[in-house]
């Protein structure tokens, strides 16, 4: 016990100081559009132009593009920075993953862009490094900023075009949640109840019995919470399938075996992210 | 009287195994496992690219053959450490890799320092372009590493906190190797600014 009160305490230690280090760096904005300005740099028609653009190449390819411009990324240089955002962020599509995060650090004349692993094929590093030396920075030197992320921007599309990707489908961006949570509990429910019920019956009365009784009172249980005919039959029909024709035994080691899995997602504010883009550290940086 | 212990077994389990994190070792152990796997996999990339790097490199009249030499023996020795993901259940061949990795990062980042002071390397647009695939395969590493530390770090705490390092003690899924800072003695030293002479090479 005392082992496990130290643990405790070192954990929370780690906390406390991960707290007082993320002070220290700068914070990840949230992500409140496709174009998000904290330097002041564009003028608002030239950022929802921009933000139009992106916002109908979203519509009509599918891949996610958002620009973030911030003052200065010290302590941490621009790729950790936007690694850190791109971590958090997410943003692709859930299914796809194909987001592209563009940093630009003013104050410190760097850029980077951020590719997600989905999109490595169609923008390579080299590819991104030629965007930055041919389209972004050239405009940046003359001070034209919004004319330097519109070219960049338009290079990457030409590229993502390339790529053979799946158009998107109607609906929100990012909006295919799975719905029905309550059924998928009672289905957890019932087949942990049919394992467990099942098992000792087995042992009981034997296999053809046991599955008998079981799937009765799976399919009872079944009908009387969900008041759905259909789903106790079914309810019943699996029982007899996991208690009689497999075996207790062997579906729990089905079971063991597969392990479950968690979904990330993230954003917040007006625009929101797709949640599926997994930015492995992919993209190029440069400064102009 | 076995078929009815069975049975009360076969409950008892099913009702406990969620509670002792079983499943959670499962998941965390393939985490990690997977989390290694691309650790090694970004270490390859890198060392795929560097027989570009010094052929270009080699062309280059007059390059400082010591530099070179280093990159070549350094990648040499990084690549005939077997890299398995059973490396990461053995301590002391984990450390072995990481060494002989990071020897390959330094003597590679001293070959970007000296070509600075080549003028036609720097000219050399292929190996400019090879040197954007090197900064791209550095991050993609580090990325890569920071992953694995912290799916280590989610099963190392797993299987050292209670109940579960019982679990972990019965099934035998012991605490695994991170990474360390290689220098850290070099780190923790203030750095020496001397503004005399130029820093020498």
């Amino acid at each position: 016990m005392p082992g496990a009160m130290r643990w405790l305490s070192l954990l929370f230690g780690l906390l406390l100081s991960a707290a007082a280090w993320a002070q220290d760096v700068l914070p990840v904005p949230p992500l409140s559009g496709r174009v998000i300005d904290q330097t002041a740099t564009l003028s608002e028609p030239q950022r929802a132009a921009l933000d139009a653009k992106l916002a109908a190449f979203e519509a009509q390819a599918g891949p996610q593009i958002v620009l973030l411009l911030v003052p200065a990324t010290a302590p941490e240089d621009i790729a950790s920075y936007a690694q850190r955002v791109a971590d958090s962020w997410k943003i692709g599509r859930r299914d796809v993953g194909d987001g592209v995060l563009v940093v630009v650090a003013k104050n410190e004349r760097a850029v980077r862009i951020e590719v997600a692993k989905a999109l490595e094929g169609a923008i390579p590093d080299l590819a991104a490094r030629q965007v930055i030396d041919r389209a972004i920075v050239p405009a940046f030197r003359a001070g034209d900023y919004a004319g330097g992320l519109n070219a960049g921007v338009d290079q990457l599309m030409a590229r993502i075009k390339g790529e053979a990707l799946p158009t998107p489908r109607g609906g929100a961006p990012g909006g295919d949640r799975r719905g029905g949570l309550p059924l998928q509990e009672l289905g957890m429910f019932l087949f942990v109840g049919v394992l467990a019920v099942g098992g000792l019956l087995s042992a009981i009365f034997g296999r053809k019995l046991a599955s008998l009784f079981t799937a009765v009172a799976a399919g009872g249980m079944a009908w009387w919470l969900s008041a759905s005919l259909l789903l106790a039959i079914g309810a019943a029909f699996a029982t007899v399938l996991v208690v009689g024709v497999l075996g207790v035994g062997t579906v729990l080691k089905i079971v063991a075996m597969s392990a479950g899995r968690g979904g990330g997602g993230g954003g917040g504010g007006g625009y929101s992210s797709g949640g599926g883009g997994d930015f492995g550290g992919g993209g190029a940086s440069g400064r102009w | 009287m076995m078929r009815r212990a069975l049975a009360l077994m076969i409950l008892s389990a099913t009702l406990l195994l969620g509670g002792c994190g079983y499943n959670d070792f499962q998941r965390l152990d393939e985490q990690v496992k997977s989390a290694w796997s691309e650790v090694l996999n970004q270490y390859q990339r890198r060392s795929d690219l560097i027989p570009n790097i010094v052929a270009t490199v080699k062309g280059e009249a007059g390059f400082e053959q010591d530099t070179l030499t280093k990159v070549v023996e350094a990648r040499a020795k990084a690549t005939s450490i077997q890299a398995t993901p059973e490396l990461v259940n053995n301590p002391e061949a984990f450390k072995k890799f990481q060494a002989a990795q990071g020897e390959l990062s330094g003597a590679l980042s001293r070959l970007l320092v000296v070509s600075e002071n080549y003028p036609n390397l720097k000219a050399n647009q292929g190996f400019q372009d090879l040197r954007v695939q090197l900064e791209g395969t550095e991050n993609r590493i580090t990325v890569a590493r920071g992953r694995y530390v912290k799916t280590v770090q989610e099963y190392n705490v797993l299987a050292r906190s209670f109940p579960t390092n019982l679990t972990a003690m019965i099934f035998s899924y012991p605490v695994k190797e991170n990474f360390a800072v290689q220098n850290e003695a070099a780190i923790s030293a203030p750095p020496a600014v001397s503004f005399d002479k130029p820093a020498s090479k």
